[in-house]
């Protein structure tokens, strides 16, 4: 009999039982204590970021790092397939050329300059505020107007209805905007 | 989406993805569906495969779209309505109509005014067209009315007046040899699809038609929207199993982004935008203008004073107009191309850019990027440094020298954004699904989502407003903007948002206004999903429930001011604390109910009376969807009705009924005011009542139907830095179009950074028939320049049977295909494709007709004398 030992041994396994060695005797100690890397992970369900498909996604995280995402095999749309963009959607939150700080750049300026979140907004807040000041238009041959005719904004598409809707409340109901435009067209 | 919207309602996708394997025949037109959008086209591939059904893609290239099809037919970009007009002439000469269909569910019956005169009489105008302002008064268009004010009908379909005998008329040119002449399309090749497709329709038979930008990207865009809706119509595939029009969109939310408008022209939930002047004065004169007496916009009223409530809150009264006078009026084209060239002309200070890139994205991008450097700020948020955030440095004018970094005044933020899974969000899909993302992890660094950056905007200007009491302000000051935030980055909770948006009782402790929630709550069909669905739940915040203050339904929002709600189609998605229903992961029966929300009511497929009879059975047992159970009274079936629920069919209005009560039980078009499908638009168009074949603005060939060349109402935006081609222009001689890769998203910004997506597609080429390599003596591989009126671009050509030749009005009409995800910025770099196409405006949405262009095509080393065009 011979030992545990030399019976962890792949090629003493396939001499001893006789088989062909492409079943789980080929298997070493670590192929057998293998696991998928998302085991034990946190799931959070998502929806695919590119088109207007929707696949379904699950996002595997753990320690608040990401994992992996994957399809969704529940999603009654795309029953766990993602294409080559979907498939990608993790190197897109993970990829080294991924922006992760605020920059600035002045006027006539050839570089870039790092600056903080909080004073970045700070600047844009007196921006738009002084904007306003020169470009707000409230009545326009004795009927009102309530335009800020000199800002305006571009994008929405790849964004939430919630981003959307605070882009819209905001710009336009807040501030008079409406020069405002998205990839859509109505 | 007009072309939906006019024709039969609303601006969505009438179907959904899962509904293709119901169809008998499908046709894919102005889309590389495998392509664009490979996991939607699985449904097509099931079709086939197991339900036979017959797929035919019309595209000038030959795609994998086109090897999954049983017919593939190459067409002229820019011939569109020719081609659907010859379908629509073929289904009424060879009596293909579904006749019960039309009859009953469509405008087929209506008389029109006796003053029409159409492209027939008119050389290609329809009456009205006023010159002097290149625009329609459709005074002509009108239905014509009987005593009563009830438009006349003759069932028969036999009065020279009806609109169906309009559409004989009109179609009558679009003969097979016209579709020959105009599309290149073999007439024996046209008769065989003609045959094919309008066979695949009836009372036990449906089609269904797939669409993408192909489409809709031209200067009659709308217009061939309504030609594929008039088809379908005539079929009587509008609301029924295996039938409809899918629209595929190519971002995660552009459904949603109309929906909820990041756009000039409307508030949310299809609310027109105040037009300066007539809508200036008052919120009873706004409202006069958009309710309609009969049909769904009655409600018109409450949805714009429940969203002015959303927005203004407490400070909206009664005796103020509930803030209406606080909304700005639109007083021209504040559209995408209209302001960029006020941008363009250093008209405008400001301007903020979120998820989009319009260096590479926008037409005619060198005009774009230009204009920048006009601007005294701009706000980039993105993931990466995109191409616009960097035009002050790296565009292609700095690299070739013609601009440079110290001659560009603007100041530049660039804003990191999260991320997909680092944000909670609700996305809506192609199919009018609203599904919502769960957060997974916190966004690294500075990288925020919009919601956040708009938000702390927001509480700084209001902070500056709070102390400046202009009346101008007021707006600004009484606009709600308290929201719970969360998290290490204090983020605004995203249900809040959403519970806004779905709306909710202002009065919490109202009993009045049929708040009347304990007597018959609605069906619920996610009840078997558990898990705790508010953010806060999930995060074991706040032990106290949240307050039931939501509504349930767009039925119930209120003209009195007692209800609150920022888009009132996406009313009902969260109707009670803990059940966001954009959120149900519970799937069940054919339409996926219980996964996801679909706008409106959850209903799956729209108009879905149509899929019974007029007396409300089925038009088939193999085509049953929603019909009518006479025993319990109610319509029921396997989707939500898109219809009172107990109108029964042979419910018949009173004379002068007013609202939904003014459609009959037979009608099942409920937003229309007179509950039909429109085959014929009266009023709701720029460019006429029924879709006319115009060449595009640059065309490689005369008008063949009409004197009228192109489409009058169009804009050219013609000026020095966006010129056009002459017409026929000798210079230009082939048709320039563009297109989507499966490895390369729009802009690029998401995926030209992308290692494994890099690699499958390195590098700008442009696809060319051999017959045109032949000709141009261009090797496979071999670097080409492509030059149009506005520019020039250098690819790799790809010598491909994929694409060929046409012969058009009897000449050969060679067509060049080009993929347009490229920049200078990324792992992989090419020149920009779009830097070739015009800026132009379709009257209705003022797209640009970036899908049939002419060009011409050289090989690098050659040195060709050509026009100066910087």
């Amino acid at each position: 009999m011979p030992s545990s030992f030399l019976r962890r041994w792949p090629v003493m396994r396939q001499l001893l039982d006789r088989t062909d060695g492409t079943g789980a005797e080929a298997m070493s100690e670590r192929t057998r204590t293998l696991a998928p890397k998302t085991a034990g992970a946190s799931v959070a369900r998502s929806v695919c970021p590119y088109c207007a498909v929707g696949c379904g996604q699950l996002v595997f995280h753990r320690d608040g790092k990401l994992v992996s995402i994957e399809g969704d095999p529940a999603s009654p749309i795309s029953a766990g397939h993602l294409c080559p963009k979907g498939a990608a959607s993790y190197e897109l939150l993970t990829h080294a050329a991924r922006e992760t700080t605020v920059k600035y750049r002045a006027p006539f300026a050839s570089e870039w300059q790092t600056l903080d979140q909080e004073v970045a907004l700070d600047m844009v807040a007196e921006r738009v505020w002084s904007a306003r000041e020169r470009g707000f238009e409230a009545e326009r041959n004795g009927l009102p107007l309530m335009q800020c005719r000199n800002i305006a904004h571009l994008g929405g598409a790849t964004l939430d209805i919630e981003e959307n809707y605070f882009i819209k409340k905001l710009f336009t109901g807040g501030l008079g905007m409406v020069a405002l435009s998205n990839q859509a067209r109505i | 989406m007009p072309g939906l919207g006019t024709s039969l309602g609303r601006g969505g996708a009438t179907t959904a993805q899962q509904d293709l394997v119901n169809a008998d025949a499908i046709l894919i037109i102005g889309s590389s569906m495998a392509e664009a959008h490979p996991v939607a086209f699985r449904w097509v591939v099931k079709a086939r495969e197991e339900g036979r059904a017959l797929v035919i893609h019309v595209d000038p290239r030959f795609g994998r779209t086109s090897a999954h099809a049983d017919v593939w037919v190459p067409l002229r970009a820019g011939s569109d309505i020719a081609f659907f007009g010859g379908l629509i002439h073929y289904v009424l000469t060879h009596d293909r109509i579904f006749r019960e269909y039309v009859v009953s569910y469509t405008n087929a019956s209506i008389l029109i005014d006796e003053g029409f005169q159409g492209p027939e009489d008119l050389e290609g105008l329809f009456s009205g067209w006023r010159p002097e302002t290149r625009s329609y008064d459709a005074t002509t268009w009108q239905y014509e009315l009987d005593a009563q004010g009830r438009p006349r009908r003759d069932p028969s379909l036999t009065h020279p007046r009806t609109v169906y005998q309009h559409l004989v008329r009109h179609f009558a040119r679009y003969t097979p040899e016209m579709v020959e002449r105009v599309c290149g399309i073999p007439r024996d090749r046209f008769l065989e699809i003609a045959d094919r497709y309008t066979s695949c329709s009836g009372p036990d038979r449906t089609a269904t038609i797939c669409y993408a930008v192909g489409l809709t990207q031209h200067s009659v865009g709308v217009q061939i929207i309504r030609a594929a809706a008039i088809l379908q119509l005539l079929l009587g595939n509008i609301g029924r199993p295996g039938g409809g029009i899918l629209a595929l969109r190519g971002h995660a939310s552009i459904q949603g982004s109309t929906d909820i408008p990041t756009l000039y022209d409307l508030l949310p939930g299809y609310l027109p935008m105040p037009a300066f002047g007539a809508d200036s004065s008052t919120l009873s004169r706004y409202i006069v203008r958009g309710r309609t007496r009969t049909g769904w916009w009655a409600h018109f009223d409450k949805y714009i004073v429940s969203l002015l409530k959303a927005w203004y809150g407490d400070a909206a009264t009664r005796a103020n107009d509930f803030g209406f006078g606080w909304l700005p009026r639109i007083s021209g084209d504040h559209s995408h191309q209209g302001y960029w060239l006020d941008i363009a002309d250093g008209h405008m200070d400001g301007l903020f850019v979120m998820g989009q890139n319009p260096a590479v994205g926008a037409p005619n991008a060198a005009l774009e990027r230009r204009a920048l450097g006009k601007l005294q700020w701009l706000v980039v948020r993105d993931m990466v440094e995109v191409e616009t955030a960097t035009f002050w440095k790296d565009s292609p004018e700095v690299l070739r020298g013609e601009l440079s970094p110290d001659r560009i005044g603007t100041e530049v933020f660039f804003f990191p954004a999260a991320g997909h899974a680092e944000t909670d969000g609700t996305y809506t899909n192609t199919q009018r699904l609203l599904q919502c993302r769960d957060k997974a992890v916190e966004p690294p660094g500075d990288c925020r989502s919009d919601v956040w950056f708009v938000y702390q905007l927001g509480k700084r200007l209001k902070a500056k407003a709070a102390s400046d009491t202009r009346a101008w302000n007021d707006g600004l000051r009484a606009l709600t903007w308290e929201y719970p935030t969360a998290g290490p980055h204090e983020e605004p909770d995203n249900e809040s948002v959403l519970r806004e948006i779905n709306g909710y009782w202002c009065d919490r402790g109202a009993t009045a206004g049929g708040r009347d929630r304990g007597s018959k709550p609605e069906p619920r069909h996610e009840a078997t999903h558990a898990a705790p669905s508010t953010t806060a739940g999930r995060l074991g915040l706040g032990a106290a429930e949240p307050a039931d203050d939501h509504v349930q339904s767009f039925t119930d929002l209120a003209v009195d001011g007692s209800t609150a709600c920022g888009c009132w189609i996406y009313s009902g998605v969260f109707p009670y604390p803990g059940d966001n229903r954009a959120r149900a992961r519970s799937p069940h029966g054919p339409y996926g109910h219980g996964w996801g929300y679909a706008w409106p009511a959850d209903r799956r497929i729209l108009y879905n009376r149509a899929s019974a009879r007029p007396d409300g059975q089925p038009w088939s047992e193999a085509k049953k969807l929603v019909w009518w159970d006479e025993r319990a009274g109610e319509w029921t079936g396997h989707d939500t009705p898109d219809f009172p629920k107990t109108k029964a069919p042979s419910y018949r209005p009173a004379p002068l009924a007013e609202s939904d009560a003014a459609i009959a039980g037979d009608e099942p078009f409920i937003m229309h005011a007179d509950g039909l499908g429109w085959l014929w638009v009266p009023t709701g168009l720029k460019d006429g009542p029924l879709p006319t074949h115009y060449e595009p603005i640059e065309s490689p060939v005369t008008n063949a139907l009409y004197r009228q060349e192109t489409n009058p109402a169009a804009l050219r935006l013609e000026r020095p830095d966006n010129p056009w081609a002459r017409p026929q222009d000798p210079d230009y001689p082939h048709v320039l179009t563009t297109y989507r890769l499966t490895e390369h998203h729009t802009a690029g910004g998401m995926s030209r950074t992308l290692s494994h997506l890099a690699e499958l597609q390195p590098a700008l080429f442009c696809e060319i028939s051999p017959e045109l390599a032949r000709e141009a003596g261009i090797r496979h591989g071999a670097r080409v320049r492509i030059v149009t009126a506005r520019g020039r671009i250098e690819a790799r050509a790809l010598v491909t049977a994929r694409l060929t030749p046409l012969v058009v009005d009897g000449r050969i009409v060679h067509q060049i295909a080009l993929p347009w995800h490229f920049g200078q910025k990324g792992l992989v770099t090419g020149d920009v494709a779009n830097d070739l196409i015009a800026m132009s405006e379709e009257p209705n949405v003022r797209i640009m007709e970036s899908k049939a262009l002419l060009c011409r095509i050289e090989t690098t080393s050659e040195v060709v004398a050509t026009k100066n065009i910087s």
